[in-house]
Protein backbone atom coordinates (compact mmCIF):
# COMPACT_ATOMS: atom_id res chain seq x y z
CA UNK A 1 0.00 0.00 0.00
CA UNK A 2 2.96 2.54 1.09
CA UNK A 3 4.24 1.57 -2.10
CA UNK A 4 1.33 2.39 -4.41
CA UNK A 5 0.73 5.30 -2.51
CA UNK A 6 4.06 6.81 -3.29
CA UNK A 7 4.00 5.77 -7.07
CA UNK A 8 0.43 8.16 -6.39
CA UNK A 9 2.51 10.89 -5.32
CA UNK A 10 4.37 11.27 -8.18
CA UNK A 11 2.36 10.86 -10.90
CA UNK A 12 0.78 13.84 -9.27
CA UNK A 13 3.50 16.18 -8.58
CA UNK A 14 5.00 15.07 -12.06
CA UNK A 15 1.60 15.88 -14.19
CA UNK A 16 1.40 19.58 -15.92
CA UNK A 17 -1.20 21.22 -13.80
CA UNK A 18 -3.46 21.83 -16.83
CA UNK A 19 -5.08 24.73 -14.32
CA UNK A 20 -4.05 26.73 -11.44
CA UNK A 21 -1.81 29.73 -11.54
CA UNK A 22 1.07 28.73 -13.90
CA UNK A 23 0.92 30.94 -16.94
CA UNK A 24 3.53 32.09 -19.90
CA UNK A 25 4.62 35.09 -21.59
CA UNK A 26 2.25 34.49 -24.35
CA UNK A 27 -0.66 34.89 -21.70
CA UNK A 28 0.92 38.08 -20.11
CA UNK A 29 0.96 39.82 -23.42
CA UNK A 30 -2.66 38.59 -23.92
CA UNK A 31 -3.60 39.75 -20.73
CA UNK A 32 -2.19 43.50 -21.54
CA UNK A 33 -3.55 43.19 -24.94
CA UNK A 34 -6.82 42.62 -23.71
CA UNK A 35 -6.45 45.72 -20.95
CA UNK A 36 -4.71 47.93 -23.49
CA UNK A 37 -7.58 47.85 -26.11
CA UNK A 38 -10.14 48.29 -23.42
CA UNK A 39 -7.91 51.70 -22.57
CA UNK A 40 -8.44 51.98 -26.26
CA UNK A 41 -11.95 51.76 -26.50
CA UNK A 42 -11.57 54.14 -23.68
CA UNK A 43 -9.98 57.00 -24.92
CA UNK A 44 -12.50 56.67 -28.20
CA UNK A 45 -15.11 57.42 -26.00
CA UNK A 46 -13.13 60.33 -23.98
CA UNK A 47 -13.26 62.06 -27.31
CA UNK A 48 -16.50 61.59 -28.39
CA UNK A 49 -15.19 59.38 -31.00
CA UNK A 50 -16.25 55.76 -29.50
CA UNK A 51 -19.12 53.52 -31.20
CA UNK A 52 -21.71 55.00 -28.62
CA UNK A 53 -22.36 58.54 -27.77
CA UNK A 54 -22.14 58.99 -23.49
CA UNK A 55 -23.82 62.25 -24.25
CA UNK A 56 -26.46 64.00 -25.88
CA UNK A 57 -25.05 67.78 -26.53
CA UNK A 58 -21.68 66.77 -28.29
CA UNK A 59 -19.37 67.39 -24.86
CA UNK A 60 -16.67 65.18 -25.04
CA UNK A 61 -14.47 63.81 -21.21
CA UNK A 62 -11.42 65.32 -22.56
CA UNK A 63 -12.63 68.89 -22.69
CA UNK A 64 -12.18 69.22 -19.18
CA UNK A 65 -9.97 66.32 -18.67
CA UNK A 66 -7.15 66.05 -21.23
CA UNK A 67 -5.28 63.20 -20.95
CA UNK A 68 -7.76 62.09 -18.07
CA UNK A 69 -6.54 64.47 -15.67
CA UNK A 70 -7.93 66.03 -12.52
CA UNK A 71 -10.00 62.41 -12.33
CA UNK A 72 -7.71 60.98 -9.66
CA UNK A 73 -8.35 57.50 -10.24
CA UNK A 74 -5.84 56.43 -7.27
CA UNK A 75 -8.16 58.37 -4.31
CA UNK A 76 -11.10 56.13 -4.77
CA UNK A 77 -13.37 55.14 -3.38
CA UNK A 78 -13.02 58.15 -1.11
CA UNK A 79 -15.85 60.52 0.34
CA UNK A 80 -17.15 62.90 -2.10
CA UNK A 81 -19.19 65.72 -0.09
CA UNK A 82 -21.30 66.26 -2.98
CA UNK A 83 -22.93 62.87 -3.02
CA UNK A 84 -22.61 62.86 0.72
CA UNK A 85 -20.74 59.27 1.16
CA UNK A 86 -17.94 56.95 0.26
CA UNK A 87 -17.95 56.77 -3.64
CA UNK A 88 -16.32 54.70 -6.05
CA UNK A 89 -14.87 56.70 -9.52
CA UNK A 90 -17.84 54.83 -11.85
CA UNK A 91 -20.40 57.01 -9.72
CA UNK A 92 -18.27 60.11 -10.53
CA UNK A 93 -18.01 59.22 -14.06
CA UNK A 94 -21.62 58.85 -13.90
CA UNK A 95 -22.13 62.26 -12.87
CA UNK A 96 -20.38 63.81 -15.36
CA UNK A 97 -21.92 61.58 -18.00
CA UNK A 98 -25.31 63.04 -16.53
CA UNK A 99 -24.65 66.51 -16.25
CA UNK A 100 -22.02 68.39 -18.49
CA UNK A 101 -22.62 65.90 -21.24
CA UNK A 102 -26.24 65.82 -20.82
CA UNK A 103 -26.56 61.77 -20.72
CA UNK A 104 -28.05 58.76 -19.26
CA UNK A 105 -26.30 56.51 -16.59
CA UNK A 106 -23.64 53.84 -17.66
CA UNK A 107 -24.45 50.51 -15.90
CA UNK A 108 -20.93 50.01 -13.65
CA UNK A 109 -20.09 47.12 -15.02
CA UNK A 110 -20.99 47.89 -18.77
CA UNK A 111 -17.88 47.49 -21.07
CA UNK A 112 -17.84 51.04 -21.99
CA UNK A 113 -17.33 52.05 -18.33
CA UNK A 114 -14.71 49.70 -17.63
CA UNK A 115 -13.29 51.04 -20.80
CA UNK A 116 -13.71 54.59 -19.28
CA UNK A 117 -12.06 53.60 -16.06
CA UNK A 118 -9.12 51.57 -17.81
CA UNK A 119 -8.10 54.78 -20.09
CA UNK A 120 -8.31 56.89 -16.62
CA UNK A 121 -6.27 54.79 -15.08
CA UNK A 122 -3.64 54.25 -17.82
CA UNK A 123 -3.01 57.82 -17.53
CA UNK A 124 -2.16 57.90 -14.22
CA UNK A 125 0.08 55.11 -14.65
CA UNK A 126 2.94 54.84 -11.63
CA UNK A 127 1.19 57.46 -9.23
CA UNK A 128 0.82 55.86 -5.45
CA UNK A 129 -2.34 54.51 -4.71
CA UNK A 130 -4.08 57.21 -2.02
CA UNK A 131 -7.61 55.82 -1.10
CA UNK A 132 -9.70 58.50 0.20
CA UNK A 133 -7.41 61.40 -0.53
CA UNK A 134 -9.05 64.74 -1.22
CA UNK B 1 -3.32 100.48 -7.32
CA UNK B 2 -0.99 97.62 -7.82
CA UNK B 3 0.29 98.15 -4.07
CA UNK B 4 -3.23 97.72 -2.71
CA UNK B 5 -4.96 94.33 -1.65
CA UNK B 6 -8.65 93.76 -2.21
CA UNK B 7 -9.33 94.71 1.40
CA UNK B 8 -7.83 98.01 1.01
CA UNK B 9 -10.27 98.28 -2.08
CA UNK B 10 -12.96 97.86 -0.75
CA UNK B 11 -12.44 100.23 2.22
CA UNK B 12 -12.13 102.57 -0.34
CA UNK B 13 -15.22 102.09 -2.28
CA UNK B 14 -16.98 102.06 0.95
CA UNK B 15 -16.23 105.59 1.44
CA UNK B 16 -16.93 106.25 -1.64
CA UNK B 17 -20.41 104.94 -1.03
CA UNK B 18 -19.89 102.59 -3.66
CA UNK B 19 -19.44 99.30 -1.86
CA UNK B 20 -23.03 98.62 -2.68
CA UNK B 21 -22.10 97.26 -5.76
CA UNK B 22 -20.48 94.23 -5.92
CA UNK B 23 -18.37 94.98 -9.01
CA UNK B 24 -17.23 98.54 -7.97
CA UNK B 25 -13.91 98.84 -9.15
CA UNK B 26 -11.86 101.87 -7.81
CA UNK B 27 -9.37 104.14 -9.68
CA UNK B 28 -6.66 104.78 -7.71
CA UNK B 29 -4.72 108.09 -8.90
CA UNK B 30 -1.46 108.10 -7.26
CA UNK B 31 -0.32 109.77 -10.71
CA UNK B 32 -1.66 111.88 -13.49
CA UNK B 33 -5.58 110.46 -13.84
CA UNK B 34 -5.55 110.33 -17.29
CA UNK B 35 -2.75 107.43 -17.40
CA UNK B 36 -5.18 105.46 -15.24
CA UNK B 37 -7.96 103.53 -16.46
CA UNK B 38 -9.28 99.75 -16.75
CA UNK B 39 -10.58 97.74 -19.71
CA UNK B 40 -12.45 94.00 -18.85
CA UNK B 41 -11.42 90.53 -20.64
CA UNK B 42 -13.53 87.89 -21.19
CA UNK B 43 -12.26 84.40 -23.23
CA UNK B 44 -12.34 81.02 -23.95
CA UNK B 45 -16.03 80.00 -24.20
CA UNK B 46 -16.52 77.75 -26.38
CA UNK B 47 -19.53 77.89 -27.64
CA UNK B 48 -20.73 74.33 -28.77
CA UNK B 49 -23.21 74.30 -31.66
CA UNK B 50 -25.69 70.60 -31.20
CA UNK B 51 -27.92 71.21 -34.15
CA UNK B 52 -30.18 73.37 -35.32
CA UNK B 53 -30.39 76.27 -32.85
CA UNK B 54 -29.41 74.31 -30.22
CA UNK B 55 -26.50 75.17 -28.46
CA UNK B 56 -24.60 73.77 -25.09
CA UNK B 57 -26.14 75.31 -22.21
CA UNK B 58 -23.42 75.14 -19.72
CA UNK B 59 -20.89 77.28 -22.15
CA UNK B 60 -23.88 79.90 -23.17
CA UNK B 61 -24.55 80.21 -19.19
CA UNK B 62 -20.54 81.17 -18.99
CA UNK B 63 -20.70 84.16 -21.55
CA UNK B 64 -23.80 85.42 -20.74
CA UNK B 65 -23.06 85.71 -16.62
CA UNK B 66 -19.49 87.36 -17.73
CA UNK B 67 -21.49 89.68 -20.35
CA UNK B 68 -23.60 90.62 -18.07
CA UNK B 69 -21.41 91.08 -15.27
CA UNK B 70 -19.21 93.33 -17.24
CA UNK B 71 -22.10 95.53 -18.24
CA UNK B 72 -22.22 95.92 -14.41
CA UNK B 73 -18.97 97.71 -13.91
CA UNK B 74 -18.61 100.41 -11.92
CA UNK B 75 -16.53 102.84 -13.17
CA UNK B 76 -17.14 101.82 -16.88
CA UNK B 77 -14.52 100.07 -18.45
CA UNK B 78 -13.27 101.66 -21.33
CA UNK B 79 -13.14 98.66 -23.60
CA UNK B 80 -13.15 94.64 -23.60
CA UNK B 81 -11.12 92.43 -25.36
CA UNK B 82 -12.50 88.92 -26.02
CA UNK B 83 -9.59 86.73 -25.72
CA UNK B 84 -10.13 83.72 -28.30
CA UNK B 85 -12.38 80.68 -28.61
CA UNK B 86 -15.66 82.36 -28.48
CA UNK B 87 -16.11 79.04 -31.03
CA UNK B 88 -15.49 75.39 -30.40
CA UNK B 89 -15.72 73.86 -34.08
CA UNK B 90 -15.41 77.12 -35.66
CA UNK B 91 -18.58 77.04 -37.33
CA UNK B 92 -20.94 80.00 -38.40
CA UNK B 93 -23.55 79.05 -36.24
CA UNK B 94 -20.91 79.02 -33.23
CA UNK B 95 -19.37 82.48 -34.44
CA UNK B 96 -22.82 83.73 -34.99
CA UNK B 97 -24.11 82.66 -31.95
CA UNK B 98 -21.13 83.83 -29.85
CA UNK B 99 -21.28 87.50 -31.79
CA UNK B 100 -25.02 87.63 -30.75
CA UNK B 101 -24.43 87.27 -26.94
CA UNK B 102 -20.97 89.17 -27.11
CA UNK B 103 -23.29 91.96 -28.64
CA UNK B 104 -25.15 92.83 -25.72
CA UNK B 105 -21.57 94.35 -24.06
CA UNK B 106 -21.86 98.32 -23.73
CA UNK B 107 -18.37 98.81 -24.35
CA UNK B 108 -16.07 98.74 -27.93
CA UNK B 109 -15.18 95.08 -28.04
CA UNK B 110 -11.58 93.96 -29.19
CA UNK B 111 -11.03 90.62 -30.64
CA UNK B 112 -8.23 87.61 -30.29
CA UNK B 113 -7.92 85.19 -32.52
CA UNK B 114 -8.42 81.47 -31.33
CA UNK B 115 -7.98 77.95 -32.51
CA UNK B 116 -11.16 77.24 -32.41
CA UNK B 117 -12.37 79.78 -34.19
CA UNK B 118 -9.40 79.35 -36.70
CA UNK B 119 -8.64 75.92 -38.12
CA UNK B 120 -11.96 75.22 -40.09
CA UNK B 121 -11.95 78.04 -42.89
CA UNK B 122 -8.77 79.59 -41.25
CA UNK B 123 -10.18 82.49 -39.93
CA UNK B 124 -12.22 83.37 -42.88
CA UNK B 125 -15.63 84.06 -40.99
CA UNK B 126 -14.00 85.95 -38.04
CA UNK B 127 -12.14 88.25 -39.92
CA UNK B 128 -15.70 88.75 -41.74
CA UNK B 129 -17.55 89.34 -38.00
CA UNK B 130 -14.02 90.89 -36.16
CA UNK B 131 -11.86 92.56 -38.49
CA UNK B 132 -8.40 91.63 -38.93
CA UNK B 133 -6.31 88.69 -37.44
CA UNK B 134 -3.55 90.82 -35.98
CA UNK B 135 -3.17 94.74 -35.38
CA UNK B 136 -2.37 97.10 -33.01
CA UNK B 137 -4.29 100.12 -31.37
CA UNK B 138 -3.29 103.33 -29.10
CA UNK B 139 -4.71 104.09 -25.96
CA UNK B 140 -4.05 106.65 -23.14
CA UNK B 141 -0.26 106.03 -23.90
CA UNK B 142 -0.41 102.57 -24.05
CA UNK B 143 0.42 100.72 -27.23
CA UNK B 144 -1.58 97.75 -27.66
CA UNK B 145 -0.25 94.54 -29.72
CA UNK B 146 -3.37 91.88 -31.04
CA UNK B 147 -1.65 88.89 -32.34
CA UNK B 148 -3.20 85.81 -34.11
CA UNK B 149 -0.39 83.11 -31.95
CA UNK B 150 -2.11 80.30 -32.66
CA UNK B 151 -0.94 79.24 -36.52
CA UNK B 152 1.28 76.26 -37.20
CA UNK B 153 3.36 75.18 -39.92
CA UNK B 154 1.70 75.34 -43.69
CA UNK B 155 2.50 71.59 -44.50
CA UNK B 156 0.00 70.97 -41.62
CA UNK B 157 -2.57 73.52 -42.29
CA UNK B 158 -2.13 73.05 -46.03
CA UNK B 159 -1.15 69.41 -46.74
CA UNK B 160 -2.14 67.04 -44.27
CA UNK B 161 -5.65 66.70 -43.63
CA UNK B 162 -8.13 65.34 -46.04
CA UNK B 163 -11.02 68.23 -45.11
CA UNK B 164 -11.55 71.24 -43.44
CA UNK B 165 -13.72 69.19 -40.61
CA UNK B 166 -10.77 66.88 -39.76
CA UNK B 167 -8.19 69.89 -39.37
CA UNK B 168 -10.72 71.63 -37.06
CA UNK B 169 -11.30 68.22 -35.08
CA UNK B 170 -7.77 67.43 -34.58
CA UNK B 171 -6.48 70.75 -33.64
CA UNK B 172 -9.46 71.21 -31.13
CA UNK B 173 -8.70 68.20 -29.25
CA UNK B 174 -6.30 70.24 -26.76
CA UNK B 175 -4.44 66.44 -25.82
CA UNK B 176 -4.61 65.01 -29.04
CA UNK B 177 -1.26 64.33 -30.26
CA UNK B 178 -2.17 64.65 -34.12
CA UNK B 179 -2.26 68.61 -32.98
CA UNK B 180 0.46 71.26 -33.88
CA UNK B 181 2.62 73.50 -31.78
CA UNK B 182 1.35 77.00 -31.97
CA UNK B 183 3.28 79.95 -33.69
CA UNK B 184 3.34 83.62 -34.73
CA UNK B 185 4.87 82.73 -37.68
CA UNK B 186 7.26 84.75 -39.92
CA UNK B 187 5.27 86.88 -41.49
CA UNK B 188 3.09 88.67 -38.49
CA UNK B 189 7.14 88.70 -36.41
CA UNK B 190 8.07 90.85 -39.87
CA UNK B 191 4.94 92.97 -39.21
CA UNK B 192 5.02 93.01 -35.50
CA UNK B 193 9.28 94.76 -35.69
CA UNK B 194 7.57 97.29 -38.30
CA UNK B 195 5.01 97.87 -36.29
CA UNK B 196 7.20 98.35 -32.39
CA UNK B 197 9.94 100.54 -34.61
CA UNK B 198 7.32 103.31 -34.35
CA UNK B 199 6.61 103.34 -30.97
CA UNK B 200 8.79 105.17 -28.32
CA UNK B 201 10.78 102.60 -25.91
CA UNK B 202 9.81 104.17 -23.08
CA UNK B 203 5.73 103.56 -24.23
CA UNK B 204 4.13 100.61 -22.28
CA UNK B 205 3.29 97.96 -25.05
CA UNK B 206 0.45 95.52 -24.00
CA UNK B 207 -0.06 92.50 -25.89
CA UNK B 208 -3.10 90.02 -26.48
CA UNK B 209 -2.54 86.71 -27.92
CA UNK B 210 -4.50 83.82 -27.28
CA UNK B 211 -1.20 81.17 -26.71
CA UNK B 212 1.16 82.40 -24.17
CA UNK B 213 4.03 83.77 -25.62
CA UNK B 214 6.51 81.31 -23.25
CA UNK B 215 6.93 77.75 -23.22
CA UNK B 216 5.05 75.87 -20.63
CA UNK B 217 3.33 72.62 -21.40
CA UNK B 218 3.86 71.52 -25.38
CA UNK B 219 1.41 68.27 -24.92
CA UNK B 220 -1.63 70.66 -24.37
CA UNK B 221 -0.16 73.85 -26.56
CA UNK B 222 0.45 76.02 -23.75
CA UNK B 223 3.04 76.97 -25.46
CA UNK B 224 4.04 79.26 -28.56
CA UNK B 225 6.72 77.63 -30.70
CA UNK B 226 8.55 80.86 -31.84
CA UNK B 227 8.04 82.33 -28.47
CA UNK B 228 11.58 84.06 -27.97
CA UNK B 229 11.98 85.39 -31.32
CA UNK B 230 9.00 87.58 -30.13
CA UNK B 231 10.21 88.26 -26.86
CA UNK B 232 13.17 89.55 -28.35
CA UNK B 233 10.83 91.84 -30.45
CA UNK B 234 8.94 92.95 -27.44
CA UNK B 235 12.87 93.27 -25.40
CA UNK B 236 13.93 96.94 -26.16
CA UNK B 237 10.98 98.11 -24.02
CA UNK B 238 10.98 99.30 -20.53
CA UNK B 239 7.47 97.90 -19.69
CA UNK B 240 6.02 94.58 -21.34
CA UNK B 241 2.61 92.98 -20.87
CA UNK B 242 1.33 90.08 -22.33
CA UNK B 243 -2.10 88.79 -21.67
CA UNK B 244 -3.56 85.33 -23.03
CA UNK B 245 -6.57 83.48 -22.70
CA UNK B 246 -6.46 79.33 -23.91
CA UNK B 247 -5.18 77.86 -20.35
CA UNK B 248 -8.67 78.03 -18.65
CA UNK B 249 -6.87 78.73 -15.09
CA UNK B 250 -4.72 82.10 -13.38
CA UNK B 251 -1.17 81.67 -14.70
CA UNK B 252 1.49 84.21 -14.44
CA UNK B 253 5.37 85.52 -14.86
CA UNK B 254 7.89 87.45 -15.79
CA UNK B 255 10.57 86.83 -17.95
CA UNK B 256 13.08 89.22 -18.30
CA UNK B 257 11.51 92.79 -19.07
CA UNK B 258 7.57 90.90 -19.96
CA UNK B 259 5.34 90.49 -17.38
CA UNK B 260 2.33 87.31 -18.83
CA UNK B 261 -1.13 87.15 -16.76
CA UNK B 262 -3.19 84.69 -18.32
CA UNK B 263 -7.43 84.84 -17.99
CA UNK B 264 -9.85 82.69 -17.09
CA UNK B 265 -11.66 80.81 -19.18
CA UNK B 266 -16.40 81.23 -19.09
CA UNK B 267 -16.73 77.84 -20.10
CA UNK B 268 -14.40 75.34 -18.06
CA UNK B 269 -11.47 74.80 -16.12
CA UNK B 270 -8.38 73.05 -16.81
CA UNK B 271 -6.00 70.96 -14.77
CA UNK B 272 -2.78 72.21 -14.00
CA UNK B 273 0.21 70.24 -16.42
CA UNK B 274 1.87 68.95 -13.57
CA UNK B 275 -1.78 66.80 -12.59
CA UNK B 276 -0.05 64.91 -15.83
CA UNK B 277 2.29 62.87 -14.55
CA UNK B 278 3.26 61.18 -17.73
CA UNK B 279 4.71 64.46 -19.39
CA UNK B 280 6.91 66.91 -18.31
CA UNK B 281 5.72 70.71 -17.89
CA UNK B 282 7.14 73.95 -16.45
CA UNK B 283 4.64 75.67 -14.52
CA UNK B 284 6.20 79.16 -13.98
CA UNK B 285 7.49 79.19 -10.43
CA UNK B 286 5.62 82.52 -9.56
CA UNK B 287 2.22 81.11 -10.29
CA UNK B 288 -0.11 80.03 -7.37
CA UNK B 289 -2.53 78.26 -8.28
CA UNK B 290 -6.32 78.70 -8.98
CA UNK B 291 -8.71 76.80 -6.75
CA UNK B 292 -9.11 73.26 -7.63
CA UNK B 293 -12.74 72.87 -9.79
CA UNK B 294 -15.81 71.53 -7.43
CA UNK B 295 -17.47 69.94 -10.56
CA UNK B 296 -20.75 70.55 -8.81
CA UNK B 297 -20.71 74.20 -9.15
CA UNK B 298 -21.17 75.03 -12.68
CA UNK B 299 -19.02 78.07 -13.31
CA UNK B 300 -17.01 76.77 -10.33
CA UNK B 301 -12.81 77.38 -11.53
CA UNK B 302 -14.39 79.60 -14.79
CA UNK B 303 -14.52 83.62 -14.86
CA UNK B 304 -13.77 86.85 -16.35
CA UNK B 305 -11.71 89.86 -15.51
CA UNK B 306 -11.47 93.36 -15.20
CA UNK B 307 -7.66 94.97 -15.13
CA UNK B 308 -6.23 97.88 -13.83
CA UNK B 309 -3.99 99.56 -16.10
CA UNK B 310 -1.70 102.58 -14.34
CA UNK B 311 1.02 103.95 -16.14
CA UNK B 312 1.12 100.73 -18.43
CA UNK B 313 1.63 98.15 -15.51
CA UNK B 314 -1.40 95.90 -15.22
CA UNK B 315 -3.35 94.36 -11.89
CA UNK B 316 -6.04 91.80 -13.19
CA UNK B 317 -9.16 91.41 -10.71
CA UNK B 318 -10.37 88.04 -11.49
CA UNK B 319 -13.91 87.77 -10.90
CA UNK B 320 -14.51 83.74 -9.77
CA UNK B 321 -18.44 82.60 -9.39
CA UNK B 322 -18.44 80.18 -5.90
CA UNK B 323 -15.02 81.08 -5.32
CA UNK B 324 -13.17 83.63 -3.42
CA UNK B 325 -11.69 86.74 -6.10
CA UNK B 326 -8.13 86.92 -6.74
CA UNK B 327 -6.07 89.93 -7.82
CA UNK B 328 -2.55 89.39 -9.46
CA UNK B 329 -1.09 92.77 -10.27
CA UNK B 330 2.68 93.89 -11.07
CA UNK B 331 4.74 94.99 -8.15
CA UNK B 332 7.05 97.46 -9.17
CA UNK B 333 9.50 96.79 -6.16
CA UNK B 334 9.81 93.62 -7.00
CA UNK B 335 9.44 93.89 -10.94
CA UNK B 336 7.02 90.56 -10.53
CA UNK B 337 3.73 89.95 -10.82
CA UNK B 338 2.29 88.71 -7.27
CA UNK B 339 -1.06 87.68 -6.38
CA UNK B 340 -2.21 90.29 -3.90
CA UNK B 341 -3.64 87.61 -1.15
CA UNK B 342 -1.66 83.85 -1.58
CA UNK B 343 2.06 85.20 -2.83
CA UNK B 344 3.27 84.37 0.20
CA UNK B 345 3.82 80.45 0.43
CA UNK B 346 2.01 80.47 4.39
CA UNK B 347 -0.73 82.05 3.11
CA UNK B 348 -1.96 79.57 0.58
CA UNK B 349 -4.36 77.42 1.08
CA UNK B 350 -5.46 73.78 0.56
CA UNK B 351 -7.60 74.11 -2.61
CA UNK B 352 -4.61 75.59 -4.16
CA UNK B 353 -2.79 72.43 -3.84
CA UNK B 354 -3.10 70.79 -7.12
CA UNK B 355 -1.92 66.97 -7.91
Amino acid sequence: MKKILGILAFVVLAAPPAFADEFTKADMDRWQKEFDAAAKLGRKLWVNDGPVKLGTNGVACAQCHPNGANTHPETYPKFQKQLGKVAQMWEMVNWCIRNPLEGKNLAADSNEMTALLAYANSERKGVKLAPGKH
Amino acid sequence: MSQMGRRDFLKLGALAGIATLPLSMVRIAFGKPEDDFTFAYISDSHIQHIKGNQFVRNWDMGLKRAVAETNLLVPKPDFVVFGGDLAQMGTKEELDHGAELLSALKYKTYHVMGEHDYYLDLGKYWEKLFGPQWYSFDHKGVHFVVLNSILTTDEWTFKRWPTAEQRMAEMAGLDNPNGSPFMVGEAQRKWLKEDLAKVAKTTPIVVFSHSPIQKIFKNWNFWTDDAEQVQALLKPFQKVSVVYGHVHQIQYNQIGNISFNSVMATAWPWPYPQSYVLADSHLPVLTVPMNRADPFFERDATGWQYINTRTGRLALNYELPNNTKRQVAFNAKTGKPQDMAYQDKKNRILPQDHY
